[in-house]
């Protein structure tokens, strides 16, 4: 296994209610698979991503990273860790305003101690990677939604993470962006990238060939798709 | 850190106009600052330089209890003092005897007059002395002559012009042998003194006009004598020479009717006022400094919560709270530093436009205090902005709207 989660249960305190968010969950991901995650909202998927991508820790569980616990990692461990293995890609971009697309690129290498002339460099064969090569120099601003979502992917992309974790990657996009993103993605699945995709459409869902659903904080189907996207992608 | 250093710089560069904002508290507070204590240093360096061109052999007599107890001025002073002074030219002769000691004293009686040459009209200080005041005042006559003993025995009526009267009296003509009229009786101008310029804390020399006392004496109906300038015999033991006056002079003076005193002493005292001045009114101005240092708080929290989703992502993209920490209080240290270096250009630019009036001088001093007292402001005043966003947990970030 690539990443494992093991019992892992997240309890919130609102006012005199104890949430389950995550209900002692059991998962994991073999390198190389494209996970599709699922669920009504409340159903626990995202509390799921951000325990998963070491955005935030559980109350109880394991976690393991390549067969490492990595459960009591403190901040700065956490902070290095998502630095070096995990890639985000957000439902709303997250890019920096008015900085150039490269520059944006850059960032996570920025945080790695990369060297300025390597950074610029990895960050532009990444951009020529997801077909912005004539937009390095372009801030966000003059970007269109479906261009911008290509440069988040770029950035996820730069320090070559184990496993990318995508939030609802179309859900600001009109459909044809949309679909050019969702095969973006379905392309880093055939070269070998390991990818964890939450979303809500069930359209976009079938891309990935491996579907898990939540509800009340608990993974209540796991089913392999294999056959749809083949049939779907063209 | 490098790269940090780099996006701290590059945050407020995106932000010209907020960040100028910002910065101008502090750089109101530092040109304040810099401008008063190099006024102040300049006051004090020019003071002391004023006082040394009279020698360090001089010793001055005055009426009265100059210095109170502490070594400071006394109150009551000048004005009350001189008016009653009970010196007189018997003790300039008395002092003159003390061959041991003294090699000349010169006496000076002071009275406000107008003068008044074809119609040009002029407020002038008269002062009554003797005909040996310009060595031991060191003013030498740039034309014509000073007082001669001739003429301060003979009660003549004769003015040397201060150099800035002589100019506004005359203006191109030779002044030398002209008569002017002072208060309501005609004297001859029989020399300029050389300027002097200044005037600032000193006496003006430029403006006065002098006349031989014996003919002060008749023309304003005073005998009196309101300072006495000794020259010593050596520059060395001037509280030897300071002691034989006070014993002459307390044969026939009360101890408060008269005051022996040396420039050292006189100098000390301006420049401990001056000091005091200079310290209330540059603490007065550090306080806009603290004024600005809040304003780049709020400006810092301001930024620090509307940049909440950017703090998120660089959180979530591997950026540890210490980075995050670093980068905030850098934009703080840097906003702030820029601001007293955009404030020592100011209060360097209104030094020299104050020089004409004011001698003031920007020191080595003034500079790093400027600049070191703006950065220990903005790293102060950037640490609770930036540990709020350091601690800012990523997921609330980045769901920050």
């Amino acid at each position: 296994m690539l990443l494992e989660l093991q019992k892992i249960s997240k309890h919130y305190q609102l006012g005199d209610t104890l949430i389950k968010a995550l209900d002692e969950v059991d998962f994991g991901i073999k390198s190389g698979e494209f996970v599709g995650v699922m669920g009504p909202s409340g159903s626990g998927k995202s509390t799921f991503l951000q325990v998963a991508s070491m955005l935030a820790t559980a109350t109880s569980g394991e976690v393991l990273l390549e067969n490492k616990n990595v459960t009591s990692y403190n901040e700065v461990q956490r902070a290095q860790l998502r630095n070096k293995t995990i890639g985000f890609i957000f439902q709303q971009f997250n890019l920096l305003a008015r900085t150039s697309a490269i520059e944006n690129v850059s960032l996570p290498l920025v945080y790695a101690k990369v060297g300025e002339r390597e950074r610029s460099e990895r960050a532009r064969t990444m951009l020529e990677r997801v077909g912005l090569a004539d937009r390095l120099a372009n801030t966000p601003a003059q970007l269109s939604g479906g261009q911008q979502q290509r440069v988040a992917i770029a950035r996820a992309l730069v320090n070559d993470p184990l496993i990318i974790f995508a939030d609802e990657p179309t859900g600001n996009l009109d459909s044809k962006s949309g679909d050019a993103i969702i095969n973006l993605l379905v392309e880093l699945h055939q070269e070998g990238r390991t990818i964890i995709m939450v979303t809500h459409e069930d359209e976009v869902a079938q891309f990935a060939e491996r579907l898990i659903q939540f509800k009340d904080g608990n993974i209540i189907s796991d089913t392999k798709l294999k056959q749809s996207r083949a049939r779907k992608k063209q | 850190m490098k790269d940090i250093v780099s996006i701290a710089f590059k945050a407020i560069f995106l932000n010209k106009v907020r960040s100028f904002l910002t910065m101008l508290g502090v750089i109101i507070g530092v040109s304040s600052v810099v401008l008063l204590i190099s006024i102040g240093n300049g006051l004090s360096a020019f003071v002391t330089d004023e006082f040394d061109q009279l020698g360090a052999n001089t010793l001055f007599v005055v009426p009265g209890d100059l210095f109170d107890g502490d070594g400071g001025l006394s109150a009551e002073s000048s004005a009350t003092s001189l008016i009653n002074s009970k010196l007189t030219m018997s003790d300039v002769n008395d002092i003159v005897r003390l061959r041991e000691h003294v090699t000349e004293a010169a006496p000076l009686n002071l009275q406000t007059d107008q003068i008044t040459f074809q119609g040009n009209t002029e407020n002038v200080t008269i002062v009554g002395t003797t005909a040996n005041f310009d060595t031991a005042f060191n003013i030498p006559t740039a034309i014509g002559a000073f007082i001669s003993e001739t003429e301060y025995e003979g009660t003549r009526r004769v003015v040397v012009l201060g150099h800035s009267v002589a100019e506004d009296l005359f203006g191109s003509i030779d002044p030398i042998g002209k008569r002017i009229r002072v208060g309501s009786t005609n004297f001859r101008v029989i020399g300029v003194a050389e300027e002097k310029g200044g005037g600032f804390g000193g006496p003006s020399f430029d403006t006065y006009v002098y006349m031989p006392l014996t003919t002060f004496s008749r023309s304003y109906n005073s005998d009196s004598i309101v300072r006495i300038v000794v020259k010593t015999t050596t520059t060395e033991n001037l509280a030897v020479h300071k002691q034989a006056l006070e014993q002459l002079l307390g044969q026939r003076l009360k101890d408060d009717e008269f005051t022996v005193f040396d420039q050292s002493e006189l100098l000390g005292t301006i420049n401990q006022i001056l000091g005091v001045m200079t310290a209330a009114l540059g603490g007065i101005a550090s306080i806009s400094l603290l004024v600005g240092g809040i304003g780049i708080m709020n400006i810092m929290l301001v930024s620090v919560t509307e940049r909440t989703r950017e703090i998120g992502l660089r959180k979530a993209l591997g950026a540890t709270p210490n980075m995050i920490l670093l980068q905030f209080l850098i934009e703080a240290a840097v906003l702030s530093l820029t601001g007293g270096i955009i404030g020592l250009a100011l209060a360097y630019a209104g030094t020299l436009a104050v020089q004409s009036f004011i001698p003031a001088v920007v020191t080595l001093d003034a500079i790093i205090l400027a600049l070191s007292v703006s950065t220990i402001v903005g790293l102060i005043f950037g640490v609770a902005p930036a540990r709020r966003a350091a601690q800012l947990s990523p997921i609330e970030a980045l769901r920050y709207e």
